[in-house]
């Protein structure tokens, strides 16, 4: 999977903002985005929720959750050997039934990068091959509170070690100050680190963490800060915070996303992540994405779940599909 | 001026709260006379299988409390009812058409049989279990261990008295239960419930259905995460399919009951959802 080039994307930016991305432009472009209807976008939100998808469906929705989850663990507690258990789930979900899809990434901290890429072997690639991508989270993840260089460093690291995706967090204390300059530099420079000495670039996701930053308004403008800084997708959590993944903040993400593709013709991903733990909820951030983006955003390189416990709900059901009795916990892998 | 009376809505026990049948459906009650009751929520598949997540959530709690404890939670349970007996009494007589004298026995054998089944929480292991003599120095012992998610069809003849024989035995070991109570006469479980959920039992070891047990048993027959499946008031069902589709995933299975000595109390009642864990310990090491 190849980002889009740099200059590019900063070339885009200053045509959009007018002017250099310094505090005081950046401020007055995000400043000067309409607010957000908070109660339409939570109505809007919930009445995608209510669609009723049964059946052939239910089944197509099943596998292409598979197909678009990052397994994720981010534990302190993680090893090599619990990475090649995620990997090995990865490549084969469920072990009784052959035609479950694979995910599209395992996720990782950087440091188990290697083992993931180890573990992998031969399935190491785009998932829009078929393949698994390895994703790490960098730039001192969960709280970003590092200095620059430090987070510069551990993102080269994991693209050296072979991720093909970079999960950076945002500096939401910068954010939340208004130095919008200050983030948006440090997202370019992080891009940057995801070169590769062949030219080609790591895929870089940039963290909002919705729930830090209190108000429907600012992920709207972190998005679009994000988007004009060069992330490829925009996610919302770290997975660390009680607020995680909701379903108004990916939506009102993915309209950022839709207007940008309208006035850019870029096409961003979106990465919901966090507190999605069943096949229902998943289904609900399907409709909203074919609703919203259209159903050509449902494929790897533009929409990931950022999960671990929502593949065995998603297999229960599988299972429950193909058998007609329900399935239980006994019959998927424990992680 | 006479008054309008407000009939009360009878509603599911999932997970410690009262929800509704997912799919919206209620059915009428009716007394023996043919009287309206009460609605009550027809439970769906649906509810049965998010009854069997509530239970397997709270197995672990449930079973890993110690056997006093559970036995002074389940007594507990029988002085609340000792306290509502009253509305029990007049719920019986209205639905089963039964006279006074014998709602108020049913009630009273209820709360014995409830009360004699909390007796043997921490005492039903030194019964069932065993220290079994071996060829060498360790001492060897065998002690039941709760089986897990018990689903039980409640007798369908009675209110009170046959779900109260059915429910009491399966939480004695540690199990959490998914009941299906009496088509016929659901009122009494549900208050029931309303006990359960002000006493101390954990929330998810009890959860009632209430509905058609000819379309909800088949689902909880079959399903992967329950362990075992007690058809005591299953005899007017295809009972035979639902053993046949419990075997698929190997859970026990105890045989419909008839008659008004249904359910009897017993300590086999109690023994039949358990599994018998042996350990091995060195005598000595001297």
């Amino acid at each position: 999977m190849t980002g889009t080039s740099l200059i590019t994307a900063r070339e885009r930016a200053l045509a959009v903002l007018g002017g250099e991305p310094d505090d005081a432009t950046l401020r007055r472009y995000l400043h000067g985005i309409p607010g957000v209807d908070a109660v339409g976008l939570e109505q809007r939100a919930a009445g995608l929720g209510t669609r009723s998808i049964k059946t052939a469906s239910k089944a197509w929705a099943l596998d292409r959750i598979i197909s678009l989850i990052d397994l994720t663990t981010l534990e302190g507690a993680d090893t090599p050997g619990k990475v090649r258990s995620l990997a090995a789930k990865a490549l084969n979900p469920d072990p009784a039934d052959a035609t479950t899809p694979r995910v599209a990434a395992v996720c990782v901290y950087g440091d188990m990068v290697p083992s993931a890429v180890d573990a992998l072997g031969a399935a190491h690639g785009d998932p829009d091959d078929g393949l698994i991508s390895v994703a790490a989270v960098a730039t001192a993840f969960p709280s970003g509170r590092a200095s620059l260089e430090i987070k510069l460093a551990d993102t080269a690291e994991a693209v050296a070690a072979g991720a093909d995706e970079i999960d950076m967090v945002i500096d939401r204390g910068a954010f939340l100050a208004g130095r919008y300059g200050l983030v948006f530099d440090q997202i370019a420079a992080v891009k940057e680190a995801c070169r590769r000495a062949d030219g080609t670039s790591a895929s870089l996701k940039v963290i909002l963490e919705t729930g830090e930053l209190v108000t429907y308004d600012n992920v709207r403008r972190a998005s679009w800060l994000s988007i004009l800084a060069g992330g490829d997708f925009i996610k919302t959590s770290t997975g660390k915070v009680p607020s995680a993944a909701t379903l108004p903040v990916t939506l009102l993400m993915l309209e950022v996303v839709r207007d940008w593709h309208l006035a850019t013709g870029q096409r961003i991903g979106v990465k919901p992540a966090g507190g999605i733990r069943t096949s229902k909820d998943a289904i609900k951030y399907l409709v909203t994405v074919a609703e919203t983006v259209g159903e050509e955003w449902l494929v790897p390189h533009l929409f990931r779940f950022g999960a671990s416990s929502l593949l065995n709900d998603v297999l229960l059901q599988r299972q429950k599909l193909a058998t007609s009795h329900y399935s239980g916990p006994d019959y998927v892998t424990i992680d | 001026m006479s008054r309008l009376a407000v009939p009360k809505t009878y509603k599911l026990y999932i997970g410690g709260a009262f929800p509704r049948s997912e799919s919206g459906r209620t059915y009428e009650v009716l007394s023996a006379d043919g009287a309206f009751l009460a609605n009550a929520a027809k439970a769906s598949r649906k509810d049965a299988r998010d009854a069997v997540v509530a239970a397997r959530a709270a197995v672990g709690g449930w079973a890993g409390a110690t056997a006093y404890n559970r036995g002074q939670v389940l007594y507990r349970i029988a002085e609340l009812l000792e306290g509502r007996r009253a509305q029990f009494v007049a719920e019986i007589e209205e639905a089963e058409g039964a006279t006074r004298a014998a709602a108020s026995a049913q009630v009273d054998e209820a709360i014995d049989r409830w009360v004699w089944y909390a007796g043997w929480a921490d005492k039903f292991a030194q019964v069932a279990g065993n220290a079994n003599p071996v060829a060498g120095p360790y001492f060897n012992i065998s002690v039941p261990e709760p089986t897990g998610v018990v689903a039980i069809v409640a007798p369908q003849q009675s209110s009170l008295l046959g779900f109260v024989s059915v429910v009491a035995p399966a939480l004695v070991a540690g199990n959490a239960v998914v009941v299906v109570a009496s088509e016929r006469f659901p009122l009494s479980a549900i208050s029931l419930s309303e006990v359960l959920a002000t006493s101390d039992v954990p929330k998810g070891v009890v959860n009632v259905l209430t509905g058609s047990p000819a379309e909800i048993a088949p689902w909880l027959a079959s399903h992967a995460d329950v362990n075992a499946l007690d058809l005591v008031g299953a005899g007017d069902l295809d009972w035979i399919d639902l053993e046949i589709a419990a075997a698929d995933t190997l859970k026990r299975v105890l045989r419909p009951e008839q008659g008004p000595d249904a359910a009897a109390p017993a300590l086999g009642r109690i023994s039949a959802f358990t599994e018998t864990k042996t350990v091995w310990h060195t005598k000595s090491m001297k």
